[in-house]
């Protein structure tokens, strides 16, 4: 069964969901993103997409740590290693294959746009401090995320005929992808209640309007917004990638689960 | 510069210890085999980004996977500023990655090696960037400021390195009986081909007694490996490794450790592309390049019609 068919009863079973979905999302973001090492179109861009790898699997092991600490566990990245594709609770977009440049810089951009909207509404509704703290710690570094990929989003999109239509194929294909980043579930529903979190729904307007924004300047298309959208990864319900990243990932730490690696 | 009084005069400022810098005047052939060494040890920081980045994905903890991304992201940035002390000669970065990607330059061949489980991973740390740090400490008083400051600042992450491949390599020496093996097998496997690192022997070197003269090196290669292999005998025993070599003795007369013969046969074989892994590197490497071709594409189309645009508002 999966843990996340149990809907949160109390507040600490709320703010311990939300911040396993933060979690998760970072740590498979960056996954995709580490694929990258020594696989980038210039040594530059090596550096920054290690960079943002780091950033994004360092954020994942202080939430990590944080809900074993909630939870009372000695082991703090359990979480990342000892569970199964239908607990993980990550949405969709961040494990699905890394793709070319222009599908991760895509990626990259609209996933830290709504982790900006996303933070900042957190750090507003959060009365946990030392949460609050790990946030604010992050929210540095995701504004570096939005601005990189920002910048890669206007390069490519007016850049060469090659540049823009590789990037509007990427935007146009991870599109079904957004959609579950704005619908609720009881699940969701129980978070806000326990003020932990805020209604998804509202973070919707001030996304699109700050990825009009930066599409425009890039002379690049909205994609169609009446498409079918992909639901169910917030509820473990997957795509087929995330099964495959989690092999890879956890086999020598669940291989030999006695060994001592720290 | 070309003439003898010319020529003396550079070899004065060599033997009083100087610094060559880029607007000096340099015989043609030090500016030559300057490019050939600083590149080579750049293009050696870029594929050895391979073998390592193999493990980021599987890396056992988070933790590990941080070390581990953060090292070969290091990496990436020595291989940047050894491209650029390079330029400093007049070269130019894309013509130097393509030749090694397309042409007759070289990198270490000690990433022709694959990486087969964790513990090489450490062994890497350990005895790679080990005996790296060997050689790069004495780059570090080369005789061409550049390329001497560069290696100043890889010999610092290199020991931060070192010692993290080393205290996990400790680790599963002392481990369950599977990482025991583990740590033994891959120590056996990239022992001879580190010693190999230092290069031929100095009978074999055609370019050491030149690149001593000038100051670019201080050291011989058997020198080098001498000074690593007894270090490296001490630090082995006490984690409980042992080397893979049954005439490894400590020599009174000498106060070094001698040791077997290398296995210079492979050296040459590897060198000259025939090594495990050789072609999959090239391959890798190539595929990232001509992969990478429309992104650089776009980013200088986009930056001249940025220059465009701003010339028309002003």
């Amino acid at each position: 069964m999966s843990t996340f068919d149990e809907i949160p009863k109390t507040q600490q079973e709320a703010l311990r969901t939300v911040v396993l979905w933060l979690a998760d999302d970072r740590l498979i973001h960056g996954h995709r993103l580490s694929e990258w090492a020594g696989h980038g179109p210039e040594l530059e861009e090596d550096l920054a997409l290690a960079n943002m790898a780091l950033d994004m699997i360092g954020h994942a092991s202080s939430l990590y740590a944080y809900v074993a600490k909630l939870e009372g566990r000695e082991e703090e990245d359990y979480h990342a290693y000892f569970r199964d594709d239908i607990d993980f609770t990550n949405c969709a977009m961040v494990e699905l294959p890394r793709g070319d440049f222009a599908f991760t810089m895509a990626r990259q951009f609209l996933f830290s746009v709504h982790a900006f909207l996303l933070y900042q509404a957190l750090m507003d509704v959060l009365e946990d401090e030392e949460l609050a703290g790990i946030l604010k710690k992050h929210f540095k570094e995701i504004r570096y995320h939005l601005r990189h990929s920002g910048e890669w989003m206007r390069r490519l999109g007016d850049g060469t005929d090659e540049s823009r239509e590789r990037v509007q194929h990427a935007l146009d294909d991870l599109w079904m992808y957004t959609g579950e980043l704005f619908t609720s579930n009881a699940h969701i529903e129980a978070t806000v209640r326990f003020e932990v979190f805020t209604d998804p729904a509202t973070l919707h307007a001030p996304w699109m309007e700050m990825v009009r924004q930066v599409l425009d300047d890039a002379t690049l298309t909205m994609p169609d917004q009446n498409q079918y959208m992909f639901d169910g990864a917030r509820q473990g319900r997957h795509t087929e990638h995330l099964g495959r990243l989690l092999a890879e990932m956890q086999f020598l730490r669940r291989s030999y689960p006695d060994a001592s690696w720290t | 510069m070309n003439t003898e009084q010319e020529l003396k005069q550079f070899q004065e400022r060599i033997d009083n210890g100087e610094k060559i810098e880029p607007k000096d005047a340099m015989p043609e052939r030090y500016r030559k085999q300057l490019i050939r060494m600083m590149s080579q040890h750049a293009h050696s920081e870029i594929v050895g980004m391979l073998p390592e980045g193999n493990w980021i994905t599987r890396a056992p903890s988070l933790k590990r996977k941080m070390v581990l991304l953060a090292k070969v992201q290091d990496e990436a940035g020595h291989g940047l500023y050894l491209y650029s002390a390079t330029e400093t000669l007049g070269a130019r970065r894309q013509d130097l990655v393509e030749d090694y990607l397309y042409g007759s330059a070289k990198y270490s061949s000690i990433f022709n090696y694959p990486t087969l489980t964790y513990a090489d991973i450490c062994v890497i740390g350990w005895l790679v960037d080990g005996a790296a740090i060997v050689n790069q400490t004495m780059l570090a008083k080369s005789s061409y400021g550049p390329y001497a400051r560069a290696n100043l600042r890889i010999c610092k992450e290199e020991s931060f390195h070192k010692k993290q491949g080393y205290e996990m390599l400790a680790k599963m020496a002392s481990g369950t009986p599977e990482q025991q093996k583990m740590a033994q097998d891959a120590v056996n496997r990239w022992w001879w081909p580190t010693l190999m690192m230092f290069g031929p022997h100095d009978s074999d070197s055609p370019n050491s007694a030149e690149l001593i003269r000038w100051g670019v090196k201080t050291k011989t290669n058997d020198e080098l490996r001498v000074h690593f292999v007894d270090r490296m005998v001490m630090e082995a025993e006490a984690i409980g490794i042992t080397l893979p070599d049954p005439d490894l003795r400590y020599n009174e007369e000498t106060g070094h450790w001698d040791f077997g013969l290398i296995p210079w046969d492979e050296f040459w074989s590897v060198v000259k592309g025939d090594g495990p892994m050789n072609r999959e590197r090239i391959r890798a490497r190539r595929h990232a390049y001509e992969e990478g071709a429309w992104v650089r594409e776009a980013a200088t189309e986009y930056a001249r019609k940025q220059r465009l645009r701003a010339e028309k508002a002003s």
